[in-house]
């Protein structure tokens, strides 16, 4: 009782303040406000936006907390000092202690740093443009660490987080009314800033980096490849892991992505709650099915070589492909985020199959990055406006065709 | 041409405090009062000033752009105050009630007058007030021509009051004012009534006869008119409220303009729920004390139900078209981790650790707070789950703000009132007001285009 009043006096004194959006910010997530209905509908619904947005965040700490034990499983096997897990997903190897801590100690920086840099800047321009501060960065915030590779320099992240945030929502108006996905536009920017550092097959394995540099000053010691199996396979490579570790997530990948297994949990928890867009997700997995056959339709018809560099990733069976990298995360997470996907129940039809169709396709015919997910999301994201204009323009035409009918 | 209609869209809120099926007279109002904002759009121009004596049905003003347009007073008595707001617009005309009431006598009404001498006759006689017409969702003008006449006899909205229960024994009223209702369209008076349902509506004359069925707002008479023959552009339908043929029919038959209606108290702050005897512009106080709310208590009253109504207090009066007084908690106070902890007692359409998709038969006593803060529209699909017309709703909502006229026509402006994004409105995760912003929209289109 003490501590509700006296927040709520705190509030009522300083309500013309300047920064008092930064206030409510936190007061809220104590307290659910003392805000009552005008006229209008007298009573509301359960739920709200920080509601949703939590949601969303529940669906991915399984991801987070496995990504934290394979960042250090993947150390530590790289490294040698541990053997390949044998047992599946319930590996004793697997989920240690030792491997946590690695992965604690480097993935709690990324959050924290995601979380601080992009919700400062969203406090100022809250407090600037004199609204509350709107929920989409608790999402946005959690993605980011997320879909990076562990060895990413907090520094960078920063820099991303901050080019995101602005150019990728604040200029639009802020949350909700953004064209592409902030946490994405993050993603993309890291690629496209640091090439060098983002793509290739070191960074995805803690410790790989740091060994490339000791080597590189002349010391003696192995290099590691951490390479991912989408690296590989674009380089025509064999890969080293079976379908049950790919499935599982026993992987090197960005921090949250590789287990298909918790994805899908989450995506199966979304869908239930009735926060994540079950149409967009189905469809896009289709699309990325069609797409797969395709390519190994082409290969099996012979029009392709052994010798071509788009050999690796096209003979790749169809399946496979929602199982490596990141289209199953990107097409549960990202693709669904409900401001920049389409709004109109059959604009999700199309975008999703258009996402997962384009993802696939992107990955095979760029070998340079073969992760296709991120900017066929992001295409879409800027189609998806257009996508829904059509199908609005059909329940225009419907109503002027009544009309005419009526004239007559 | 009868259809059965069955929507499938939709939500049906069961709130605690429905009203029982028991009607006592209400302690008879010393003050009535009427208030020109309940007829949307119109200007009123005063005649009875303070000081005036009036009988039950004289004029107390009219339309300022129809002359012929009358409104006038639910009792006799004297006006004894008109409440002025900025720019002396008129708030409310207050009348002092006699003891003893004394009526206008309009005379017994030929029901085989034609369109003209009916119309004369509805317009002179205030009953006009009842007959509203989309586009716009204002009072209809009296120089249109209804396509078609819709009138929904189903009340689906939480607590409604049970239409079947307060028509019992008016189908002579109810017949008159249908009657005479049809001479004033091309097309047919359509009626919806409940599937199960046991109406008086139901076996009228001259009427088309649509057995609804589904989750509200199937008893909503916009989603009657979609279904049924929905709006083009350059084309007028009325709708009238089934309760008020009631007034218009005993106008029609003894030459009485009777305010009398039964009203219904219900909500989860009412002792005994139950309907009421009075008459239109009386006093919330004569109803809510009586075996109802506490004085004083931290109540929202609201005239009408809990999606539509408007909040009055004590002192105020209940308004031309309501015919429920619902009386729920307010929610003025601060839950500690509201935002994320599960909820099992407030109604969700989400699963998002909100349990009401567990119980669907379980009744609420919900109150008036927000359940979250005012945000930017996000999620999307939520709105259509709710949403049974033919029409985008985010999409004409969006429109409104941004005040694209060409856009909203496109969108199917024409056929909706603010009462049909009630429960797209109850269910936003952002909070935002639909029903403000449609209503905003229709004013400026009724601004633009007229």
């Amino acid at each position: 009782m003490g501590l509700k009043q006296n927040l709520h006096n705190f509030r009522e004194k300083n309500k013309d303040k300047k920064w008092l959006p930064a206030f409510s910010a936190i007061h809220t997530f104590l307290f659910l406000p003392n805000e009552t209905t005008h006229n209008g509908t007298h009573i509301k619904a359960a739920d709200d936006l920080k509601r949703t947005m939590n949601t969303v965040i529940m669906a991915m700490v399984p991801c987070l907390i496995f990504g934290m034990f394979n960042a250090g499983y993947q150390h530590y096997l790289a490294f040698g000092e541990i053997q390949q897990a044998t047992g599946g997903f319930l590996s004793s190897e697997f989920w240690t202690l030792d491997n946590f801590l690695v992965g604690f100690w480097k993935v709690i920086p990324l959050v924290i740093v995601s979380y601080v840099v992009g919700l400062a800047i969203e406090i100022l321009f809250a407090i600037k443009n004199n609204h509350e501060v709107e929920e989409g960065y608790l999402v946005t915030g959690m993605l980011v660490p997320l879909i990076v590779p562990i060895d990413t320099p907090l520094w960078m992240l920063a820099v991303a987080v901050a080019f995101g945030v602005v150019i990728g929502k604040e200029v639009f108006g802020g949350t909700g009314m953004n064209i592409l996905n902030p946490a994405l536009t993050i993603r993309a920017f890291l690629f496209f800033a640091y090439p060098t550092w983002m793509s290739g097959d070191k960074v995805w394995v803690h410790g790989a980096v740091e060994q490339d540099q000791l080597i590189a000053a002349g010391q003696n010691v192995d290099a590691i490849s951490g390479e991912t199996i989408l690296g590989s396979l674009a380089q025509g490579k064999s890969v080293a892991y079976d379908v049950m570790d790919m499935f599982y997530g026993l992987i090197p990948g960005s921090v949250g992505e590789t287990s298909t297994l918790l994805i899908l949990l989450g995506a199966l928890f979304l869908i239930f709650t009735k926060i994540g867009s079950w149409r967009i997700m189905l469809s896009s997995v289709i699309g990325a099915l069609v797409m797969g056959l395709i390519f190994n339709g082409v290969v099996s018809s012979g029009w392709i070589t052994e010798s071509s560099k788009f050999y690796g990733l096209m003979s790749t069976e169809f399946w496979h492909h929602l199982l490596i990298g990141g289209f199953a995360f990107g097409t549960v997470f990202m693709a669904t985020d409900p401001v920049t996907a389409s709004q109109t129940t059959k604009g999700k039809w199309i975008y999703g199959f258009l996402v997962g169709f384009i993802s696939i396709m992107i990955r095979v015919f760029n070998p340079a990055y073969p992760e296709g997910v991120m900017l066929a999301i992001l295409l879409m994201n800027v189609f998806a406006p257009t996508i829904d204009h059509y199908v609005v323009q059909g329940n225009v035409k419907k109503r002027m065709k009544r009309l005419k009918a009526k004239v007559a | 041409m009868s259809k059965d209609i069955k929507i499938k869209k939709g939500l049906d809120i069961k709130l605690i405090g429905e009203a029982e099926k028991a009607t006592e007279n209400a302690i008879i109002s010393n003050f009535y009062s009427i208030r020109p904002e309940d007829f949307h759009s119109i200007i009123p121009k005063l005649i009875a000033k303070e000081g005036t004596r009036v009988k039950a049905g004289e004029t107390l003003f009219y339309n300022k752009d129809e002359e012929a347009m009358k409104f006038v007073s639910p009792v006799s008595g004297e006006v004894t105050e008109v409440q002025r707001g900025p720019r002396r617009r008129i708030d409310a005309i207050k009348i002092t009630a006699d003891k003893e009431q004394t009526y206008v006598d309009h005379g017994k009404f030929d029901l085989a007058s034609d369109a003209e001498k009916t119309k004369a006759h509805l317009l002179a006689s205030g009953c006009w007030a009842f007959i509203k017409q989309r586009p716009y969702d204002v009072v209809a003008k009296a120089d249109s021509t209804p396509k078609a006449i819709f009138i929904s006899g189903y009340a689906s909205a939480p607590l409604a009051a049970d239409l079947d229960y307060t028509l019992t024994g008016k189908e002579a009223e109810l017949q008159a004012a249908v009657t005479a209702l049809s001479k004033l369209t091309k097309g047919s008076v359509h009626i919806s009534v409940g599937k199960n349902s046991n109406s008086p509506l139901a076996n009228l004359q001259n009427v088309v006869v649509h057995k609804v069925s589904g989750p509200h707002p199937s008893g909503n008479v916009g989603t009657l008119i979609n279904k049924v023959d929905p709006i083009n552009k350059g084309e007028t339908v009325w709708t009238v409220n089934a309760q008020d043929l009631v007034i218009i029919g005993e106008l029609l038959l003894t030459g009485k303009f009777n305010a009398e209606r039964i009203v219904a108290l219900a909500g989860s702050s009412v002792k005994k729920p139950r309907y009421f005897r009075t008459k239109i512009g009386s006093e919330i106080a004569t109803m809510v004390y009586d075996n109802g709310v506490e004085r004083d208590s931290n109540d929202r009253i609201i005239s009408g139900n809990v999606l539509t109504g408007k909040q009055v207090m004590p002192d105020g009066n209940l308004d031309y078209y309501s015919n429920i007084i619902t009386v729920i908690p307010e929610g003025d106070d601060y839950e500690l981790f509201g935002w994320n902890k599960p909820v099992f007692n407030k109604i969700s359409t989400s699963r998002a650790l909100t349990f009401s998709w567990l119980n669907p038969k379980k009744k609420y006593d919900l109150n008036t707070n927000t359940n979250g803060e005012h945000r930017a529209f996000v999620v999307t699909g939520s709105y259509e789950e709710v949403f049974p017309l033919d029409i985008y709703p985010m999409q004409i909502l969006k429109a409104c703000m941004y005040q694209d006229l060409d856009e909203m026509e496109a969108l199917g402006m024409y056929e909706v009132a603010p009462e049909d994004f009630a429960l797209t409105e109850f269910v936003c995760v952002s909070k935002q007001p639909h029903q403000k912003i449609i209503r905003e929209g229709l004013d400026l289109m009724l601004k633009e285009i007229g």
